[in-house]
């Protein structure tokens, strides 16, 4: 009787290729990034965290809606992004809008999707997506079914989805990861680990030790790497790119993370279930810090070179916002028009009934 | 008699329990060290320790379970889903497998679940929150739905809940946990399942209602009493199985009928009150039953949800239609 498995939990080891200081440390799995792109994965990650910081403001003030906060995020959320081509398929989850706008999706209609519009979920032509799931691990399962329609049609392209480590204890997780696998479609799947679901810690989800080796039941590649790096995030995201369009299979990617905020900021207190001590340890590992450090030993960047980021930031951000505060108010009979392709008879008495009501 | 907020009510009614019986267990995400994210578990896991009141992993499908599992080991267990919209994760626990445990072993094992969990609109949730989905359950033979209006009733009807030997869905809506204080009981004490509640009497019009919208009612009684019209209000608190008996009660008194639920029309349990009515008490009526509810679209999108939710204005027009019939 063979007891396997401590050995298959320590096959699984963080993968990192720029440590906490800024320094490479795993020489051989440098991505190949010009100098120029080195550069814009900064710009993203600096624009992200303004764009963070103005709407957790925005929504102090009451001109946003539903807000999850991402600082802490932007290696594993832009680092896998960036290795994403204009043809995949992204499946976020609700903090996963910074992917959404990098994949194309206009700022202003991410702050509708804040404020509860449903034009915030309808994409540009060209953008292959779905709106933020809002269920935990829904999106996983619709996974497998985009990535096996990518692969009857014969495209050259991964669908690519996002879920936090409470998401993994979903029976849907299972499911999706399961059902890709058995088709061997193109998917990738990631867990951003940032160690509490709400308030619930990890070590509560899963006996297990690493989120990664669930892979090894749907029997497809599983990797965990080190999602304050965002070198060795876009690296393994590359890598399973290639792997996946070359018809080897999906795999599962559980990037460990920490978001700096609360949970959301709909009433989360995350002083409740978090130490300072915690959230210190883990701003010494911060995704921008090292990457700077690292760029501006290359002479690849300055100081002024980030205050112009920002400015820019902000000046999209102003923008955005008065764009999204003078679209169209949504109507109930703009909702009753969406429901179905032929409006039934029910819906088209509701509908006078509702047009009349909102004409006064 | 202390006043309290709904939440308050829930929590005492909680603590009452778990005192009381050391088989009531309290479980659900977040419930634990955080006090659930609306706070109703608040200090309970404090005052009883992790082995009573705990997190669970994330997935109402597995809460389910759990329960029944835990039912069978001769648990009462107190489950919460975080927001009743992740209910459908939970379907077939719920309707497929605890509330038809005791027909299918022939009497012999029983479900004692309470499921609690929040719902209900107007407080800008995203998607799958707020919906009123409280008719997807009451269509299932062998569980109770259950949803307070009042701190009072909460507390009695929760209490009473977790006591039934068969599973409850107590629901409560997220607009009343703290926009109103009510008299409560320190002491413990029960409101029988399985029975309505005439929260305002009057003889010209029967407003049959529950949840928040009893209280939508109320406000439109008020307004129509100024007008000469005296609405009774019944206030259902069980919407499945419901009080037939109340209703036509009222019925026969005001022979004017009204009813109004926030779910769509499609939806709820509106229908099967109307139907309940005419098939009992058709020549009491001197009009139709009018319903008033929300159309017939998947709950609207946050921004627009102040003119999709029914207010008291939509029940004084259906008044208003059924006294002018
Ligand atoms: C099916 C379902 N259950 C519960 C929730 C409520 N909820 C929203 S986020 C969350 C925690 C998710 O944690 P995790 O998957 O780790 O993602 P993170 O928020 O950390 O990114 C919970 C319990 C939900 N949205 N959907």
């Amino acid at each position: 009787m063979k007891h396997v498995l401590e050995s298959v939990e320590s096959q699984f080891e963080m993968f990192q290729i720029l440590n906490e200081e800024g320094k490479i440390v795993n020489e051989d799995d440098m991505p190949d990034l010009s100098d120029e792109e080195l550069k814009e994965l900064m710009r993203r990650m600096v624009y992200t965290r303004v764009l963070d910081q103005r709407s957790i403001a925005l929504n102090r003030q009451g001109r946003l809606g539903f807000y999850a906060p991402t600082a802490g995020q932007e290696a594993s959320q832009l680092g896998s992004q960036f290795a994403l081509e204009k043809e995949d398929f992204l499946l976020p989850a609700y903090r996963d809008v910074p992917q959404l706008i990098w994949q194309g999706l206009p700022l202003y209609q991410a702050f509708l999707f804040s404020k509860g519009h449903f034009h915030g979920n309808q994409f540009p032509e060209g953008m292959d997506a779905l709106s933020p799931q809002i269920i935990i691990g829904a999106q996983y399962v619709q996974t497998a079914g985009v990535a096996l329609g990518i692969k009857k049609r014969g495209k050259k392209a991964v669908a690519v989805t996002y879920t936090g480590d409470g998401g993994t204890s979903q029976g849907d997780f299972y499911e999706g990861i399961n059902f890709a696998g058995a088709y061997n479609a193109p998917a990738i799947f990631f867990v951003q680990n940032n160690y509490f679901a709400i308030s619930v810690p990890v070590e509560k989800q899963s006996a297990a030790k690493t989120l990664a080796q669930k892979s090894v039941a749907a029997g497809i590649e599983g990797i965990q790497v080190d999602g304050m790096d965002v070198l060795a995030v876009y690296a393994v995201t590359k890598n399973a790119r290639e792997r996946a369009i070359n018809g080897d299979g999906p795999m599962l990617i559980e990037t460990l993370t920490y978001r700096y905020g609360p949970h959301t900021m709909s009433g989360d207190d995350p002083t409740r279930y978090r130490t300072d001590d915690l959230n210190d340890e883990w701003e010494k590992k911060d995704p921008l810090v090292r990457f700077r450090t690292f760029l501006e030993s290359k002479d690849l960047w300055s100081e002024e070179e980030e205050n112009k980021v920002i400015e820019e930031a902000k000046e999209d951000i102003k923008k955005a916002i008065k764009e999204a505060d003078k679209y169209p108010k949504q109507t109930v009979t703009d909702l009753i028009n969406n429901m179905y392709d032929e409006l039934p008879p029910n819906l088209q008495e509701q509908l006078e009934q509702f047009k009349e009501k909102e004409s006064k | 008699m202390a006043e309290m907020t709904m939440i308050q009510a829930i929590t005492d009614a909680m603590r009452t329990e778990l005192k009381n019986d050391e088989n009531v267990l309290v479980y659900g995400e977040d419930v634990g060290q955080n006090g659930g994210v609306f706070r109703a578990t608040e200090g309970l896991q404090d005052e009883f320790g992790e082995d009573r009141v705990f997190d669970t992993p994330l997935a109402e499908s597995g809460i389910g379970g759990l329960s029944l599992g835990l039912a069978l080991q001769g648990f009462r267990p107190v489950m919460e889903i975080q927001f009743f919209g992740f209910v459908y994760e939970a379907m077939d626990a719920i309707n497929g497998q605890m509330a038809r445990i005791r027909y299918r072993s022939g009497g012999t094992q029983n479900a004692p679940v309470t499921i609690r969990a929040p719902f209900g609109g107007g407080v800008h949730t995203p998607e799958l929150h707020a919906d009123s989905l409280e008719g997807l359950i009451a269509q299932q033979p062998g569980i109770r739905v259950v949803i307070p209006s009042t701190p009072y009733d909460a507390k009695g009807l929760l209490i009473s809940a977790i006591r039934n030997n068969d599973p409850v869905l107590f629901l409560e809506h997220m607009k009343l946990y703290r926009s109103f204080r009510g008299e409560v009981p320190e002491e413990e004490y029960t409101v029988e399942l399985d029975k309505a509640d005439v929260k305002r009497e009057g003889n010209d019009v029967t407003i049959v209602a529950y949840g928040a919208m009893v209280h939508t009612a109320l406000k439109a009684a008020e307004e129509l009493e100024k007008d000469g019209v005296d609405a009774e209000v019944i206030d259902l608190r069980t919407v499945s199985p419901i009080d037939v008996d109340t209703i036509i009660e009222s019925v026969e008194k005001t022979n004017h009928v009204v009813v109004a639920q926030e779910a769509q029309r499609q939806a709820g349990v509106a229908a099967t009150v109307v139907s309940e009515i005419q098939e009992r008490a058709i020549l009491h009526l001197e009009a139709p039953v009018l319903r008033v509810t929300a159309p017939d679209t998947v709950y609207a999108f946050s921004d627009a949800e102040e003119v999709w939710l029914p207010t008291h204005k939509d029940i004084i027009e259906q008044v208003n239609k059924v006294m002018n019939y």
